[in-house]
């Protein structure tokens, strides 16, 4: 938030006890709010930090038992399959965003010009998939069957590439820039490209940054499509691959709670949580320095466009 | 004259129809091509047939759906859901946006939000992963207090009673973040000077929330509110998969239309009664939005959607 944005505590006026007593709640409520939101990523921190042994026999802690680098250790000693993901990941966020930026880019700009006839129905053509679609069934039938995506890395490229509510985002960042500017250039002799490339793109920076930071998570954290689609293992993103060790450690320890019995090798407790703590430490420590531009995003695409 | 029809609008605009192009392509084949998709509720499908090739089936899908009792469960569970979430995550997150507005220490105010933010960030499967780590039988962090107080561990995963509280939790965990941040803007957008004019004039903070706040917030709340309505009976499949899983003994409490969808067509496949539920899904939306929209377009027209 903006500085401005902060409503001035009127100084000279003496709080009365309830007001007193409803800050207090009020950093209260907040503090604790916080707090829950950090608890999980406490345990999934200490947790791996923490040797298997201990974890088998103790559980899961908010603070680290016996401190271990043992799961990190497995994960780099034979990095290849982690790096192997890791770099699915990246190239991924990178093709997926680079692509769905420059698509939603154009388009924005061709919706928000008010000489074009059709920006309308263009907008409502986008607007509708919002409103109706072919649902989970028909889609994968459709892309497997006659888009042929099965295990094709376009398969988790493709979907997230355009999205209506980023479309509306950028509309915003170009409106923002007059219209005789644009009219200026035409008098000028500039070709359309000419003046899309050399005119608008230079003055949608902060545009750029929150619509593709937008994309680029959505990238990061997709799991659901290479689910769908992916069928080679060299080919999962980190976060399905995270996803299958997952789905191996939860069916051993259902069969032993309905066995009643202690399992004693279950696999990669703490394996599980430092592949999760890779996986989103990129996100975790790029946040703060980009959190103005999510803050942003969210603000302009909860005003109706 | 200046002559309108397509081709001289084509003419003139040459480059901004090539422009429009790719993104235009691209949601015609990806999202309005497998909408012909759709017919295969009433079809019986056959892979080597292909979607057209398959013969009809009339509406025995459909009664195939909810005769089994499957339609009325899924569609139960999904409405219910949504329901408990639209609640809870939104009076969550008016009340944390207006107790951080009204926080003045400018550090405290800060870091509070971005924490509280924190979790928009994270993937579902790493949700999962918290969850598992949390509640299960040997190891989760809450048998480890049962066990250290002397209680016999809790088996969660064969409780499905207790699923509905965790879901909503973990989805209120999630999202009041990203909707806070959507009523701060909304409370910030209010002039400062009015606030600080009442409280000048004596108002007291509980006044001024009632009497400034409040309406300040509604439009938005009336937005979101309208928006989640129109998902009513869309179930956030990657919440409930990554929370849930493939858990048998938990689906009377937790199956809602997406994830049973995905189970019938990837698991055991049922591509017939599975494009059922999708149909019925996919237009009960539809028609559910179309007509809250128009109800809300007559009483205030400001309020409406589109």
């Amino acid at each position: 938030m903006a500085k401005e944005d902060f409503i001035e505590a009127p100084k000279k006026i003496k709080l009365s006890t309830s007001s007193k007593v409803f800050y207090g709640i009020s950093y209260a409520v907040v503090l604790l709010m916080a707090i829950i939101c950090l608890i999980p990523f406490l345990l999934l921190i200490s947790g791996s930090f923490t040797s298997e042994q201990w974890i088998r026999f103790n559980g899961f802690s908010l603070l680290p038992g016996e401190l271990s680098l043992e799961a990190y250790k497995i994960i780099f000693k034979t990095p290849e399959r982690i790096l192997r993901a890791y770099g699915v990941s990246f190239f991924v966020t990178i093709v997926g965003t680079a692509l769905g930026l420059f698509l939603t880019t154009l388009t924005a700009y061709v919706i928000s010009r008010k000489d074009f006839k059709y920006r309308n129905v263009l907008s409502f053509f986008f607007y509708f998939t919002t409103l109706f679609n072919g649902g989970m069934v028909s889609t994968y039938i459709f892309y497997i069957q006659y888009l042929h995506l099965k295990d094709s890395l376009w398969a988790v490229i493709l979907p997230g590439m355009f999205n209506v509510f980023y479309l509306l985002i950028m509309r915003t960042f170009v409106n923002n820039i007059p219209f005789a500017l644009i009219e200026s250039a035409k008098l000028d002799g500039a070709g359309e490209w000419r003046i899309f490339f050399q005119i608008i793109l230079p003055l949608l920076k902060s545009g750029f940054a929150t619509i593709g930071l937008f994309l680029a998570l959505g990238y990061w954290n997709d799991w659901y499509n290479a689910m769908l689609y992916l069928s080679t293992e060299t080919k999962y993103p980190l976060q399905y691959m995270l996803y299958s060790i997952q789905q191996q450690t939860q069916a051993l320890s259902r069969i032993a709670a309905q066995a009643g019995i202690q399992v004693q090798n279950l696999p990669s407790n703490s394996l599980k949580l430092a592949m999760a703590v890779v996986a989103t430490g990129p996100i975790v420590i790029l946040y703060p320095f980009v959190q103005k531009y999510f803050i942003a995003g969210i603000t302009i695409g909860s005003v109706k466009g | 004259m200046k002559k309108d029809g397509f081709v001289e609008e084509f003419k003139r605009n040459k480059a901004l129809f090539a422009m429009a192009a790719p993104a235009f392509i691209l949601v015609l084949v990806m999202s309005y091509l497998p909408m012909a998709g759709l017919v295969l509720a009433f079809k019986n499908y056959r892979y080597d047939l292909g979607v057209f090739g398959s013969p009809w089936n009339g509406l025995g899908n459909f009664r195939y759906l909810f005769q089994s009792g499957t339609g009325w469960l899924i569609t139960r569970n999904t409405v219910l859901y949504n329901l408990l979430n639209l609640i809870t995550s939104q009076i969550l997150a008016v009340v944390i946006a207006i107790f951080i507005t009204e926080i003045h220490r400018k550090y405290f105010k800060k870091v509070t939000q971005t924490v509280i933010l924190l979790p928009y960030f994270i993937s579902w499967v790493v949700v999962g992963v918290f969850v598992f780590s949390i509640f299960n039988y040997e190891t989760g962090l809450i048998n480890n207090f049962v066990k250290a107080a002397g209680g016999e561990p809790i088996n969660f995963y064969g409780m499905p009673a207790a699923w509905p509280f965790i879901i909503c939790a973990f989805n209120a965990w999630k999202w009041t973040g990203y909707n806070s941040v959507i009523y701060i803007a909304a409370i910030t957008g209010v002039d400062g000077e009015i606030n600080e004019a009442a409280a000048i004039d004596g108002a007291t903070i509980f006044q001024r929330i009632r009497y400034i706040t409040m309406p300040s917030i509604r439009p938005t709340m009336v937005t979101m509110i309208l928006l989640q309505i129109g998902r009513i009976l869309r179930g956030d499949f990657e919440m409930f998969y990554q929370i849930v899983g493939n858990n048998g003994q938990l689906f009377n409490a937790t199956d809602v239309i997406d994830t049973y969808v995905f189970r019938s067509l990837l698991v055991n496949p049922d591509i017939g009664m599975t494009a059922a539920a999708t149909f019925y899904q996919s237009v009960l939306c539809f028609i559910i939005i179309m007509v809250v929209n128009a109800i809300v377009k007559k009483i205030d027209e400001d309020y409406a959607l589109f």
